[in-house]
């Protein structure tokens, strides 16, 4: 889907762009602690203006990689290049980067204002100079009535938008943000991403997060890295990422997805066909595999895919399972059915539910049609 | 909560009366009129009034206010350095024996402290005298001091000095604009400890002493052997003001400190 946008349409994306320079290089970095190995061999680019996240389980190193952006840890082997410069012996307080603090890290015995002044104190600029712009980014945050608050008098939304602001008042080249919205509630996370999203478009420096929450990654981001165990399982756009993961952990940890064994039967230029154990109708493929016939491999199916119905479907020679409803889950807005399938393995299907919850038809015990068109099976190989 | 049962009501009376008694009967005899110490004769301040005549407790008083002063301005300097590099130390092998070789000297009895330091003073000939008494209390505070800015770093979150050197900040320039402002409390808490356990030190610095230096727990010990006298209550009514008032201080700025920690931490996990 993002290739045949870049190309049909005018798309930012200098990633697919062949002759972009790469703002920051991460070449061959690996890292150690002890016997540990932190991180693996990463080799990744990141573009100027990009909103490029690390996502990841915890422990899976993406912190560490952030943090080597940062300085505070050196990489054991490898290089990591900023705007052409090779940083590997710059200590943190002479790199271009700033980084915002997972615990925000404000200066509990500073002002509002001192905390967010004290990155231009330290390069010694004019104190009017200083004034204008911790003015400017308190406005930029929304903070201009708690300017001479102490940290301890701010609520937690509060104390995220001055160590934004204090991250940004340099005007870094490379924005860091370690976990930035971990701490807050639910719905002040969702509203603030929308404008992280708008700050780093209205000032265009290259924002670097980190990140857990799958959905929070793939809202702001122009690219993701999911990382696992140290190494880059995959770096695409989220879109790419949720459609095309390119390996079962990817598949599985965004997202929810159904996974079936399954054994390749025919591969064609632009399809294939593949034998799902316990399911007597094939599966059919949009795409050709990379695989040979025989072959073992793992078909993943989205749950919103698939389409639930007590009849049989039309077209139920390929593509179609049947099964028995075990579980419903009524979301509101959506109902998560657990189906049974005939040997006993369960598959996961949600609904948007369009018609009001008294009407809804499908219940406990039902048989039903589990079906879904070619393009929303992934195959993904061993 | 449990209500207080007349066995607790006794425990308690008795314990403090055990504490308290002595210390209060001094004080009440430091105002006791009459010359001997164990007959009431009326309340006067005389015996104060008389202390500010008497040169030998003056000189002494000085002294001793003098060495608490230096040794514990000195051990609060090396103990926070100490304190603040064994915080900040990973673990290497032998860290632990290396912990408590800071903490041992708490623990050590005081005669042995007092002699080993006299040895050591005689052996480079070093003249004793008021300085030898700083050193050697000096040596002893530290690791007071030492104890108490580890335990506060423990629960120091190293990402705020790291903010400050991302922020362009030099690791020694984040030393002074940020570490120790944070910590400020816990060093002057150290510093109170130091200064009170100097004041009433009589075991090495009666080891460590030259001729002229003599402390006030020094000078009162000498004065009490000739039997006691209602002015050595009312240097001693003095000196207790002054340790408790230390002591209150130092513990009012420990538990103020953590109260802060406790808050910043409870602000920091809370949704807005």
């Amino acid at each position: 889907m993002g290739e045949s946008n870049s190309k049909s349409r005018k798309v930012w994306a200098p990633w697919n762009e062949g002759d972009a320079k790469p703002f920051v290089r991460i070449e061959n970095v690996t890292k150690k602690f002890g016997s540990f190995t932190a991180i693996d061999n990463v080799t990744l680019d990141i573009y100027e203006r990009e909103f490029f996240s690390l996502l990841g389980p915890s422990g899976c190193g993406k912190t560490t990689l952030l943090r080597m952006l940062a300085g505070f840890e050196t990489p054991t082997t490898g290089r990591i290049i900023i705007d052409g410069e090779d940083m590997s012996t710059v200590p943190p307080h002479k790199r271009p980067v700033n980084m915002m603090f997972q615990s925000y890290a404000l200066f509990p015995h500073m002002t509002v204002e001192q905390n967010i002044a004290f990155g231009l104190k330290q390069d010694r600029m004019a104190k009017d100079e200083i004034n204008d712009r911790v003015g400017h980014m308190l406005k930029l945050v929304h903070m201009e009535k708690m300017a001479r608050r102490k940290p301890d008098q701010l609520s937690g939304g509060q104390k995220q938008r001055v160590a934004l602001a204090r991250s940004l008042a340099k005007k870094p080249k490379i924005l860091l943000l370690d976990e930035p919205l971990g701490a807050l509630d639910k719905k002040l996370r969702e509203e603030t991403q929308f404008e992280l999203v708008n700050i780093q478009e209205t000032l265009g420096i290259t924002f670097v997060i980190v990140t857990h929450d799958q959905e929070e990654a793939m809202t702001v981001s122009s690219r993701v890295a999911v990382m696992d165990h140290g190494y880059v399982a995959q770096i695409a756009t989220p879109g790419e990422i949720y459609e095309y993961p390119n390996s079962r952990q990817v598949a599985e940890f965004i997202g929810d997805v159904n996974i079936l064994e399954g054994q390749i039967t025919e591969v064609r230029s632009d399809s294939a066909a593949i034998k799902i154990k316990g399911v007597t109708a094939p599966v059919e493929t949009g795409r050709s595999v990379n695989a040979i016939v025989d072959e073992w491999i793992w078909v993943a199916i989205r749950p919103e895919k698939m389409i639930i119905s007590l009849d049989a479907p039309k077209n139920n020679s390929k593509n179609c399972i049947t099964g028995k409803v075990m579980d419903i889950g009524y979301l509101g807005k959506l109902s998560i059915y657990h189906v049974r399938m005939d040997d006993g393995r369960i598959i996961i299907v949600t609904q948007t539910n369009r018609m009001r919850e008294t009407e809804r038809t499908i219940t406990w015990e039902d048989s039903v049609h589990v079906s879904w068109s070619p393009d929303a099976a992934i195959v993904l190989l061993n | 909560m449990k209500k207080f049962t007349t066995f607790n009501k006794l425990s308690i009376i008795l314990g403090l009366s055990f504490l308290y008694i002595p210390i209060v009967l001094l004080v009440i005899f430091s105002f006791n009129e009459s010359r001997l110490v164990t007959v009431w004769a009326g309340f006067s301040t005389k015996w104060y009034g008389e202390l500010m005549q008497n040169q030998g407790i003056l000189n002494a008083a000085s002294i001793t206010l003098k060495v608490a002063f230096i040794s514990s301005t000195m051990a609060t300097v090396l103990g926070t350095m100490a304190g603040f590099s064994m915080s900040r130390f990973g673990r290497f092998r032998g860290r632990t024996l290396f912990n408590g070789m800071i903490y041992a000297p708490l623990v050590m009895p005081e005669v042995i402290t007092g002699l080993s330091l006299l040895l050591m003073f005689v052996a480079i000939s070093f003249n004793r005298g008021m300085w030898t008494i700083t050193l050697a209390h000096t040596t002893f505070a530290m690791c007071y001091v030492a104890v108490v800015i580890q335990s506060r770093l423990t629960s120091f979150d190293r990402s705020i000095e790291e903010a400050a050197m991302d922020l362009g900040c030099t690791p020694l320039k984040t030393f002074f604009v940020i570490t120790l402002p944070i910590i400020m409390p816990a060093v002057v808490s150290g510093w109170l400890l130091s200064f009170t356990l100097s004041l009433d030190d009589l075991v090495i610095a009666s080891f460590t002493t030259g001729p002229g230096a003599t402390t006030l727990p020094m000078k009162i010990y000498s004065m009490v052997r000739l039997g006691v006298t209602p002015e050595i209550n009312a240097i001693s009514t003095i000196m207790v003001g002054v340790v408790a008032a230390g002591v209150v201080i130092a513990s009012f700025l420990h538990k103020r400190s953590e109260a802060r920690i406790a808050k910043g931490e409870m602000m920091a996990g809370a949704a807005p």
